[in-house]
């Protein structure tokens, strides 16, 4: 096992840069997460790393050694695809068996690999059956199987559950998750579903236009964004425009609002504030104020109801935001409602414009 | 459900009834009435359409066990049939895959163009074409005589290599066509897989990609051996007095010996080898794909 270093990457096709001067630190043993949006260049990076294609420039190391340059089949990586890719004309086990088989291995030796990858991918008894006679969530356990039986370094995956319905989503999240721990394999997991790499991973990158926009662990990068972008890709976000003030942004109406993290700023430099919509209280009035919170008023044009908590879309000076509530019991408020929002600066970030 | 299911299969038979009509009405025509008629002449002394007396006879198909000749004939056109058929896998092959697999585009349609162009010129051109190429001071001769420093003499007309050159360059397109197909409908990202696994590509060539497509190794052997076996044409003008193959001498009958019962015999004959070929070698090709 190992982890792996990208540094500075670019790969373009034609004209088109897929990966401009990516760099990433995977640590060996974590479960990461590479989150963008389509076509941002997640499954080109993966690419890379696994050794289907060779970076135009910069260097990828597995465990300290550099591999840019070896092919796929010599870097020792275990490889998941989106449609499973079990080859056909094998039984399930011959499929797990593959990669012991063409190393060589003894048979004896296979075969109880085998077994035992497929017991951990709980399909102890399906060994004999041919892919097309499985379902979608078993051939993704097979695929699982057959990449880690070889005891790869590092396993990639790339957008392994998209193919699948939610609820089957979920129960493999969770299945992964937990062969990932039991074997401790440094992992790399591409998709462009937000609360799954929030949910699985211990780090998240998040790529656009073939570009490392941020990288750290899931809470990092939700409470601390450090683009307009990170705030509303990853989860939801309130975005306000204006210009910097020593401890926030003035917006353009004159109001101001304090931000309790993020970087220092010129005063006068445009700038944005992001919150998220559960940080926000909404009442019919001010209220006791206490000092130094944000306030704005508005007025409720929407609400919609989903049990647990309620969204409220309030209009305030041209814009719409979305407030967040906890279902406690406590009345509920109307459409068409003037409203007085609230939130403290430490639930704010303050974001450099772009 | 089931007997929904027959009800629907039954109304959906009458349904399409009309649309096969016209292709099985043609098929009876065309294939069934002249074939008959042959069969009929294959066991008749003389032609009736020459006015001659003529009985029933099983001498036609009697003659072939009484010469060695024509079993002797018979087994160097199966082989001539092998070879060209391997040959045509062995270039064949390699072509499908670097069109289904290697090339993209406009490249790969161009490639693909000059594949298949051989179908569309005509047979006779491209037999005699390669008459000018093969012949002692050809093509092959002045151009290899040009560029070697040392003098060869090339003249491959009128013997084995010429009639196998021509007919694999008649033969091949039907293998690259059906190995591309079957090579086409794998998913690369099987090949990938492979790789990932830590297989070199001539592993996965050997472990995924040709028993994913040996349906179409198969297919493009058949529809090769079968004709090869019955060609007449390449053997005789590439062959020229080396060129008597079973073919040749079946043609024989019908145009310059006019003995069409013989020859009609003698068909039948190679197309019940022929299929008892195919029916032997089919069950142990489906085991191993
Ligand atoms: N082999 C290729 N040839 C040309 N363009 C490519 C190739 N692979 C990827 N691209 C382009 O690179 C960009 C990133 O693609 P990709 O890495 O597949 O994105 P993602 O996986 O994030 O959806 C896309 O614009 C895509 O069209
Ligand atoms: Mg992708």
């Amino acid at each position: 096992m190992a982890g792996v270093q990208v540094s500075n990457v670019s790969r373009s096709f034609g004209a088109h840069k897929a990966l401009d001067d990516v760099s990433i630190d995977f640590a060996d043993g974590g479960f990461y997460a590479l989150l963008g949006p389509s076509g941002s260049g997640k499954t080109t990076l993966l690419r890379q790393i696994a050794g289907f294609d060779f970076p135009d420039s910069g260097r990828i190391a597995i465990g300290g050694e550099s591999v840019e340059r070896v092919p796929v089949e010599k870097r020792r990586i275990g490889m998941v695809f989106q449609n499973y890719a079990l080859f056909p004309n094998m039984s399930v086990a011959d499929n797990v068996a593959f990669g012991l088989s063409v190393r060589g291995e003894a048979k004896a030796v296979i075969a109880t690999e085998v077994q035992r990858a497929l017991d951990l991918v709980q399909l102890g008894k399906l060994g004999g059956r041919r892919p097309h006679q499985l379902s979608g969530g078993q051939r993704q356990r097979v695929a699982l199987a057959r990449a880690i039986v070889t005891k790869p370094r590092v396993l990639l995956l790339d957008e392994p559950l998209g193919a699948l319905d939610k609820a089957l989503r979920v129960d493999m999240q969770i299945e992964l998750k937990r062969i990932q721990r039991e074997i401790g394999i440094t992992t790399i997991f591409v998709t462009h579903d937000q609360e799954e790499a929030l949910t699985m991973s211990d780090r998240i990158g998040i790529l656009r236009d073939g570009g490392l926009v941020q990288e750290g662990p899931p809470e990092e990068i939700y409470d601390r964004p450090r683009s307009e972008f990170a705030a509303t890709f990853l989860g939801d976000a309130n975005i306000f425009r204006g210009d910097a003030t020593g401890n926030g942004i003035r917006l353009a109406d004159g109001t101001a609002i304090a931000a309790g993290s993020g970087p220092t700023l010129v005063a006068g430099a445009k700038a944005s504030c992001a919150v998220r919509p559960e940080r926000i209280q909404i009442a019919m009035d001010a209220g006791a104020t206490d000092g130094d919170a944000n306030m704005l008023k508005g007025q409720v044009s929407k609400r919609i109801f989903a049990g647990n908590n309620s969204t409220y879309f309030v209009d305030r000076a041209g814009q719409t935001l979305k407030v967040i509530v906890q279902n406690t019991g406590a009345d509920r408020l109307t459409e068409g409602q003037d409203v007085v929002l609230r939130w403290s600066p430490a639930s704010t970030v303050l974001i450099a414009a772009s | 459900m089931a007997a929904q299911g027959a009800v629907a299969a039954r109304s959906g038979l009458r349904s399409a009834l009309p649309l096969l009509a016209p292709a099985y009405l043609w098929l009876t025509v065309a294939i069934f009435l002249p074939l008959s008629a042959m069969v009929f002449f294959s066991f008749m002394t003389d032609l009736p359409l020459t006015g001659k007396p003529w009985a029933f006879t099983l001498g036609n198909y009697a003659a072939f066990f009484s010469q060695s000749l024509y079993l002797t004939l018979l087994l160097a056109s199966l082989r001539l049939g092998l070879e060209v058929t391997l040959w045509c896998i062995v270039i064949g092959y390699p072509a499908a895959y670097v069109l289904a697999k290697v090339l993209k585009g406009r490249s790969r349609e161009a490639i693909f163009l000059l594949v298949i162009l051989p179908f569309w010129s005509n047979g006779l051109v491209r037999i005699f074409s390669w008459a000018m190429v093969l012949r002692e001071g050809g093509i092959l001769d002045t151009a290899l005589n040009a560029v070697l420093p040392f003098k060869i003499n090339i003249d491959l007309m009128y013997s084995y290599p010429a009639v196998i050159i021509g007919l694999v360059h008649s033969y091949v397109p039907y293998m690259v066509l059906t190995c591309y197909l079957t090579l086409q409908a794998i998913d690369d990202s099987l090949i990938e897989a492979g790789r990932s696994l830590g297989a070199s590509r001539l592993q996965v060539l050997k472990r995924v990609i040709i028993p994913l497509s040996l349906p179409g190794l198969v297919a493009g052997a058949a529809l090769i051996f079968v004709p090869v076996v019955g060609s007449f044409m390449e053997p005789r003008i590439l062959g020229g007095r080396t060129g008597t193959f079973y073919g040749t001498v079946i043609e024989d009958q019908f145009v310059a010996v006019f003995n069409w019962p013989l020859g009609a015999a003698l068909s039948f004959i190679l197309l019940a080898v022929v299929l008892v070929i195919l029916a032997v070698a089919s069950p142990v090709l489906r085991r191993a794909a």
